[in-house]
């Protein structure tokens, strides 16, 4: 759940990156690497940055840019998505090839994970071919060191080279070493880089082509690299190249007869088109492995055995799904229980400012209605906003990182793999879903890391059946006023924990359903690969965490919440003290519903709330309050007793509550979800599903539910 | 011949060889790309709760693969060193 003002913002959503320079003379910088491999670290430490990191692959799905200045240079440093390869499989590998290949960086800095270099050196060696200044930055040496792992740095340096640089990206050192490092290069050509030889039969291809493509790559690209990709050309690094060059390739007919010609010398030799793909890539990794033998040493015998063992836990046959229940409960607790003191500690003191306004107010002898609009409209919902959401936040936000942080989820998309697979989903889904957690729009933007079109549609459509942030203080409230009266203390929080647990895991239930139905009928095909990287458990960085998820991602929210929450209490307010006939607005408008709230065991003001509740689901519940109380009985809403009493006289019954949560977590998503869904698929086909989907699902659960108790109660 | 089998079939603990990967064009790239090439030694370290997908160690990194995407890895038994 990459939520920031990075990955929410505008200019998250944009796949292209826009960069700023503020000088002719500023350097650009690309940090490139595997995923997951502390590439944000890096960047944070280099440019003072608060970008979201998190333990599990694909993180970064969107770039980042930011400033690093030095005594010699002004840099502009670009994070790069993480990626295996350049050859392009998914959105995210093609966003980063296009950068590395054509987005003008002077020096790539490629950051690996120094536990497993090798594989990190395929990309690497991929990056050489391109880029004429490299450097490595061999990354998370501390976790090497645990695993006994040695690298003979200075080896690898020459074989390779270009500069080697180890790093803890923690470590304020490691970053000075490092931009020290990208300083020197700078000043001098790398020309003693390795190249990769590929058998004759390819070289002598490439010798061929090398004339011409030197004419049309215009010093622009390297030309060797070019020659290599003409025997394995796909359409959109065509599509690049035009752009870039200017030139479109198969306009240029001598150039394509020449392809042709060596091709087809290829063939001859008993090589088919797939083969020589299938010899350029693996010729990248034997040279990695070739690199590496002398190089990297391990300690075979305690190789991660405490990883291990944690997996067996996490993972076992016969505790993985418990664990994960148990987790999942046990940070509900911590919230509903961490968060009911300063609730309403924090409601007290607003509604108090609220007092002190009105006799403000009342003092200088402002208009009624001003009042009105202000006070009791503006004021009140955006004081409810803040005591209801705010502490909830504050906990689960930094309580979820934290599991993000040791390595978690990426066990919880093995774990949950086969019930996805079922449903002809990838399970990789389970992360997005995940992100949903935190926020909707930062599940559907973070879909990205599925590869194949139709599962990460079916990811996008289903990613509003959790609930997020904003919808947790809801079902919070309606479960502690409805469904524990009776039951006090440790129990009462630890009933109303597990209760929100079986909510999220009816919503999980529903995921699967409809992706399902989905796969059954409008995206329908087969479950494509699913190659996910398990990383290694870290130490979280605890107060790095709270900080971080405080004010980039509470903070942030809340604002929106805030900037939404305040229009729409002035316009309740003017719904209700506005008469048509002698009827407020508002009853107008919740009459009109009434009948629909009816049958599914809601109300016309519940609805509306829902509707209202567009922009932000977080002032769902303040609007039906403030609609409740509208309506003439006014009562001073300060303690859950309270409320309920206020619900109850308006006709609320355990029906209610339970129907309210399920369109809680079955309906439209909100506007900002609906937005990005919007710019992420493209179609208002999609966007229209997606919104009609949960809300039929909805309403069709809550019309069932209704039904259902009016037999039986 | 007999230790030539299917990578979905080797036991969690067991270590091999890679002899040849039978996937279509776009999985052996991503195969690929994770360092499973002919010749590199694959561990597997787990299996999920639910039987599949299975963990396997490739080049230090623990990876995930689904039943239908090892069932194309052919593997040979590799001698303990």
């Amino acid at each position: 759940m990459g939520l920031t003002k990075n990955s929410v913002g505008t200019n998250a959503i944009d796949s292209e990156f826009i960069i700023n320079k503020q000088n002719q003379k500023d350097k650009i910088i690309a940090l490139a690497g595997n995923p997951n491999v502390g590439k944000s670290t890096v960047f944070n430490g280099l440019t003072g940055m608060k970008q979201h990191t998190g333990n599990w692959p694909g993180k970064t799905v969107t770039g980042a840019w930011g400033y690093c200045n030095t005594d010699k240079n002004n840099y502009i440093l670009v994070d790069i998505p993480g990626t295996y390869s350049l050859i392009a499989n998914s959105a995210e590998e093609e966003v980063a090839r296009n950068f590395i290949c054509f987005g003008g960086s002077d020096a790539v800095i490629v950051v690996c994970d120094s536990t497993c270099l090798e594989r990190n050196l395929n990309l690497v060696l991929q990056i050489m071919e391109i880029s004429d200044n490299v450097i490595v930055c061999a990354n998370l040496m501390d976790e090497a060191n645990r695993k006994n792992i040695k690298i003979d740095l200075k080896k690898l340096s020459e074989r390779l080279g270009v500069p080697v640089i180890s790093t803890v990206a923690r470590e304020k050192k490691s970053i000075a070493k490092l931009i020290n490092t990208v300083d020197k290069s700078m000043m001098k050509l790398q020309k003693e880089k390795i190249k990769i030889t590929y058998p004759q039969i390819i070289e002598k291809a490439i010798e061929t082509l090398m004339p011409y493509v030197e004419k049309i790559s215009q010093n622009k690209i390297n030309s060797r690299w070019l020659c290599i990709k003409m025997l394995d050309m796909d359409n959109s690094l065509a599509k690049e190249l035009e752009k870039f060059l200017g030139i479109n390739l198969y306009d240029n007919k001598e150039l394509i007869a020449t392809i042709e010609k060596v091709k087809e010398e290829i063939y001859q030799a008993g090589i088919s088109e797939v083969d020589i793909k299938n010899i350029i890539v693996t010729s990248i990794v034997q040279k990695a492995e070739e690199i590496c033998k002398g190089v990297v040493f391990y300690d075979t015998k305690s190789k991660s055995q405490y990883d291990r063992k944690a997996d067996r836990l996490f993972t076992g046959k016969y505790t993985a799904f418990p664990i994960m229940i148990i987790f999942l409960a046990f940070i509900f607790w911590l919230t509903i229980v961490g968060a009911n003191y300063p609730s309403q500690i924090l409601s007290e003191f607003l509604f108090g400012i609220e007092d002190k306004l009105t006799e403000f107010f009342i003092a200088h002898d402002s208009p009624k209605w001003l009042h009105g609009i202000l006070v009791l409209g503006v004021y009140r919902v955006v004081a409810w906003v803040v005591s209801v959401m705010l502490p909830p936040m504050a906990m689960f936000f930094p309580l979820f990182t934290l599991l993000e942080d040791v390595g978690y989820l990426p066990r919880i998309a093995y774990n949950l793999d086969k019930p996805f697979k079922k449903c002809t989903a990838c399970g990789k889904q389970s992360l997005t879903m995940c992100m949903g957690f935190g926020c909707n729009a930062a599940g559907v933007i973070g879909c990205r890391i599925i590869d194949t079109e139709r599962e990460r549609l079916l990811a996008i459509l289903t990613n509003n059946f959790v609930p997020c942030n904003g919808r947790f203080p809801t079902l919070i409230s309606i479960i502690t006023m409805f469904f524990l009266g009776s039951v006090t203390g440790i129990w009462s929080s630890l009933s109303s924990a597990c209760l929100l647990t079986a909510v999220i895991v009816l919503g999980v239930f529903t995921t699967f359903m409809i992706t399902k139905l989905l796969s059954k009928t409008l995206l329908k095909g087969r479950p494509s690969t699913f190659i996910l990287e398990m990383p290694p458990y870290r130490r979280p960085q605890v107060a790095k965490v709270i900080t971080r998820s405080i004010f980039d991602r509470t903070l942030f929210v809340l604002a929106r919440a805030v900037v939404v929450a305040a229009p729409a209490g002035a316009i309740i307010w003017i719904m209700a003290n506005i008469n048509i006939d002698g009827q407020s607005i508002l009853n107008v408008c919740a009459s009109f519903l009434e009948p629909l709230g009816n049958i599914m065991g809601l109300d016309g003001i519940i609805l509306m709330a829902f509707i209202l509740g567009f922009p932000a689901n977080e002032i769902v519940i303040p609007i039906m309050i403030m609609a409740y109380t509208a309506q003439g009985n006014l009562v001073d809403m300060q303690s859950a007793a309270e409320l309920k009493a206020l619900l109850l006289q308006n006709g609320w019954t355990h029906t209610t509550a339970i129907c309210t949560m399920l369109f809680s977590i079955m309906h439209w998503p909100c506007s900002t979800t609906i937005l990005t869904i919007k710019k992420e698929t493209n179609s208002n086909k999609w966007t229209f599903l997606a919104a009609i989907i949960p809300t039929i699902t909805g309403i069709v659960c809550c019309v069932i539910v209704n039904f259902i108790s009016k037999i039986f109660i | 011949m007999q230790d030539i089998r299917k990578l979905s079939e080797i036991n969690v603990g067991e270590k091999v060889i890679v002899c040849k990967i039978n996937s279509s064009e776009k999985i052996s790239r991503r195969l690929y790309d994770i360092g499973i090439i002919k010749g590199t030694v694959i561990e597997c370290v787990g299996r999920s709760p639910l039987k599949d997908p299975s963990a396997y160690l490739v080049r230090g990194a623990v990876i995930a693969l689904r039943s239908e995407d090892s069932e194309n890895i052919i593997v040979r038994k590799a001698s303990d060193e």
